[in-house]
Parts: structure tokens; sequence; C-alpha cells
């Protein structure tokens, strides 16, 4: 009887012993695969963090942006957007998602992709404007990005390829005049990316002339910065209500904080006496 | 013909299997609304919803909000298998399975039935212990960690959208299984099956055997993928197979020359024996 419990103990020490060094190969395995930042998301899409709590893998975003109404065809090949990370893909295996420079998101005004989502993954909550009207307009799928040492705009050459393709043309890219001192009588006419309007579908990717863009999308949780409530745009009254509820208790303790002033300046100087 | 016959569990299950994974195709690449989406989550004719129990139960486990397509999918597929066998998912609607058949078909073949690296005996618990820490392992990383491994979501997604190097996990499962454990990552690893055999502990499609016709010649217990169900009651009792782990594949019951084992529905026949039992008391 004792043989027979101790060797039930030990091969229940055994098993459960092998699962745990197998789930920290799981687990080790999830945290880096999981870890994608620069993964471009469906519109609708909740914050990374919680859109990979949610999503289940099903595929069925992808299946109805593959059999959408507005099929975009170029050269006789059909541009595919979104696609089902596979193992290779850079992306978190199963995730939905696109690469902007040769399948950006067409915008279709009945967003099939959120609609078809079971989950809530991708959800209206996160494509509406202010006032909670739902549109493909209102979607975050990241922001664009220029490099202006590879834009040629900003060289001096004519292009405004990007304002043209751009879905929200004249408010999320505008064209902006400046005197081409180089030569003292052309212009530069300058693409400039306003985020508040940017949808992040990457048609201005797609439609860059150089060989590499110069212009890009970026999840929006990785390129934009954020002021905090220490600044505030004294002209503008609605960035002032930003800060209504700011604290104003926001004295940062140091080591150096704990010495005054003075004595801190001071400190490591000798005097000749 | 009469091989058709003998193998019709078998042909069935390879065209069930087959025939869900063209439709995914379908669904994704001609936008045919029969069966769309993945084993994961998949929608039936556009409207029914279906949902993997152990997908949800992770995400639930990582702290996702799950949302009433999830839970009326879990609640159809709970009911489904519930009632026909848990495991029979296993062996009628699984892909991995062809290729764990296929590892056990080479070992049959090639005679190598018991030759293993691990020990079986040992391995046996295991599963149930990796199910419960990949519930842990979804907490702690906020994500329903074994979707991100599992060679069912992978081999599905490949039919029906793009496989990538997914093949490297199907060929792991296939070496592992013909060269290291016998029925390995079904029958000792996999945590889905182990929650279906949870969901289907009381089923009522179940493999009775009989004992009268059995001649003990084993050829069931060879051909069983999980064949210590199988070895309590062979040539012991007339009584249902009764072991959560059976996957109701049936090849038992094709394999068997003298027509000891059939399917059929437990709580049904249990009830009329009661019956008898109680009318011969009662006289």
């Amino acid at each position: 009887m004792d043989t027979k419990r101790r060797s039930f103990i030990t091969s229940m020490a055994q098993a459960s012993a092998a699962a745990i060094a197998a789930g920290s190969v799981v687990a080790g395995f999830v945290e880096e695969n999981k870890d994608k930042p620069l993964t471009l998301r469906p519109p609708g899409a909740l914050k990374e963090e919680d859109f990979l709590k949610t999503c289940i893998r099903c595929g069925l975003c992808v299946e109805a942006c593959k059999n959408r109404d507005n099929k975009v065809i170029i050269d006789g090949n059909e541009i595919i957007t979104l696609k089902l990370g596979a193992p290779g893909d850079k992306v978190p295996i199963g995730t939905p998602y696109f690469i902007a420079r040769t399948g950006p998101c067409f915008m279709c005004d009945d967003i099939p992709c959120m609609y078809a989502c079971p989950t809530g993954a991708l959800t209206p909550d996160m494509c509406k404007n202010d006032k909670g009207e739902v549109a493909i307009d209102y979607a975050k799928m990241g922001v664009a990005v220029i490099d202006p040492s590879s834009c040629i705009a900003f060289w001096g050459l004519q292009c405004t390829a990007c304002y043209r393709a751009c879905p929200e043309m004249d408010k999320a890219i505008t064209i902006e005049w400046k005197k081409n001192e180089r030569t003292g009588k052309h212009a530069y006419r300058i693409p400039v990316v306003h985020e508040e309007f940017c949808t992040g579908c990457g048609m201005c990717e797609m439609a860059c002339v150089t060989e590499k863009a110069a212009i890009k999308i970026f999840p929006r949780e990785v390129f934009l910065g954020k002021a905090g409530d220490r600044y505030v745009k004294g002209w503008d009254k609605k960035d002032e209500q930003r800060v209504q509820k700011a604290s104003t208790k926001t004295t940062t303790v140091t080591g150096r904080s704990k010495k005054s002033a003075v004595e801190n300046l001071n400190q490591g100087v000798t005097w000749d006496q | 013909m009469g091989s058709i016959i003998k193998n019709r569990y078998l042909i069935l299950r390879r065209i069930t299997q087959i025939l869900i994974l063209f439709l995914y195709f379908t669904a994704n690449y001609y936008g045919w609304k029969i069966l769309a989406g993945n084993l994961s989550f998949s929608k039936l004719f556009d409207t029914i919803p279906l949902a993997d129990p152990f997908a949800v139960l992770q995400m639930a486990f990582a702290g996702a909000v799950i949302s009433t397509d999830l839970i009326i999918g879990v609640l159809i597929i709970l009911f489904f298998y519930g009632l026909i066998g848990g495991r029979a998912y296993c062996s009628w609607v699984c892909p991995v399975n062809m290729i764990t058949d296929l590892a056990a078909w080479v070992r049959r073949k090639t005679h190598h039935e018991k030759d293993n690296l691990i020990s079986a005996q040992k391995i046996k618990k295991f599963r149930y212990f990796f199910l419960v820490i990949m519930l842990v392992v979804s907490t702690l990383v906020g994500a329903a960690a074994f979707e991100f491994i599992s060679p069912i979501g992978i081999f599905t997604r490949g039919i029906a959208f793009t496989l990538g190097f997914g093949w490297v996990w199907l060929l792991v499962i296939f070496l592992f299984d013909t060269f290291v454990l016998k029925n390995g990552w079904c029958g000792h690893i996999c945590p889905v099956g182990v929650m279906y055999s949870i969901i289907g502990s009381k089923n009522i499609v179940r493999v009775y055997h009989e004992k009268d016709n059995c001649t003990n010649c084993g050829e069931c217990l060879i051909v069983c993928p999980e064949n210590q169900v199988l070895s309590p009651v062979i040539h012991k009792k007339s009584d249902y197979i009764s072991g959560i782990e059976c996957t109701n594949c049936g090849r038992c019951i094709e394999v068997c020359n003298d027509n000891a084992l059939k399917f059929t529905l437990r709580y049904l026949i249990k009830q009329k024996k009661g019956e008898n039992h109680e009318k011969t008391a009662n006289s």
C-alpha cells in the first residue's frame, strides 16, 4: 500500500513538473510572439493588449475583407488587404493584420471586417467620433509618418502622390507651400500629416513613388507621443479642458531634491580661501 | 466493396475531416457561407456560431470580455459533443488526427508499435496537468496561450488562409508520434482533447463490448489509439467502453471480426435493463 501511494505521488509530481516545464516554454514563446508592436490591425481593433486577449483567431474578418464588394484589381492582381498571421509572418500567430505598402485598407463604407468579428476584438466602439457616429473615416488603424530625408517633395521635386492617394484628402494630408531658397524661384510642396484625421489606411504608403516608401504607417501607440498635463495650448479652449482635472501636486522627488538647491549646486565645489 | 463496408467509419471520418477543411477553404477563397472561420470559431450558414470551449476558457482566464456570440457558440458545442461523445471531435473533426493516424499507421506497418523514447505509462497524466498549466499561463501572459502554439489552429488556418512555416509544427507532430511516443500528441499532450474528454464524459454514444462474442484476438487493442480505455473491458465483461479518453473513432468495431463491438446509446439501454430488473423484482 505504501509503495503504491509512493509511486502515485511520484508520478503526480513528475507529471506536474513536466507540465510546468512545458508551460514555461509555451509562456516564453507566447511572450515573444505577442510582442510585435509594429503590427497593423483592421479598423475598430481594441488596444493591442486587449486585442490579443479577445481575438479568437477565427479569420472571419479576413474572409469578410477577401469577399468584400469593392475588390481592387491592379494589373490583373487582386490586392489582398487583411491576412491572418501564419508562423513566420512576424506578427502574433493567427491574428489579422495588413501590410500597407502592398495591401492597404481600402476603407469600405460598410466596414465588413469589423462587423464580421464575433468576439468584439474589432468593435464599432473603437471606430467612432466624439458624437458617437460610426464610420470608416473615424478608424484609427495607425498614423502616417514621413521621412523627410527620402521624401522627394522635401528635395524640391514635384510629387504629391500621397496627398492625392489619401482618402481623407486635405484633412489627413495637406500640402504646405514653401519657397525653395536654393533656386530662388521654385516652391517646395511639402506633404504634412494631421494625425487627428489620419485613419492609417496606408493608401499613401502604397502610392509613394520612392523605391522604399518615404511615408509609412505606424501603429499609433508606437509613433504618437503624449504631451501630458504639464503643457497646455493656452490659446485653445479645448486643450484647456483637457488639463482641467490635472493634479497640481506634481512634485518629483529624486535623490537630488533631498538637499536644498544651493547645496545641491555647490556639491563637490572647492573654494579658494 | 467489402473493404469499404469494413472500413466504413474510417472512410466517413476522413470525409468529415476533409469536408470541414474544404468548407473553410471555400468560405475564404470563394465566399461560400456554409462553414466559415476555423476550428477555434466558425459560423455555420452565416448565422449559427460555433466556438471552441477550450479557446474561450483560456480567453476568460486571460481576462477578456466574452461576447454573446462566443457564449452561444460554446453552449452549442457543449450540447452537441456532450451528447454524441466529446472526443468524437478528435477523430471526426480535428485534422491533426490525420497526421497522428498516419504516424500510427507507419508504426504498425514497420512493427514498431511499442518503441517509445518516453514511457507511455509514466506520462499518462501529463495532459491533464498541461491543460491546467495552459490556463495558468493564459492568466500570466494575458492571452489565450495554447492558441499561439495549437497545431489544430495552424493546420486549419493553413488550409483556409496561409500556412507560412506552420508545416514545421505538423512535421514535428508526425516525427514525435512516429519516433518518440506512440499516439504522443493526441493521446498525451493535446489539452483540447482533454477538454473534449471532460465535455463528453457523460455522453450517450458509446462503444459496447459483448464478451460472449469476443475471442480475445487483440486486434482492437492494437489499433486503438487510447487502448487503456479498452483493456479493462475487452474479454473481461460485457459493458460500455466508458473511459473518457475514448475518441469514438470506431476503429475497434471495424477491425473486430467477431462482432463483439458496436456503437450503442448508453443510457437508453441501461434504462431498459433497469426496467427488467424492476419487473423481476415485482413479479
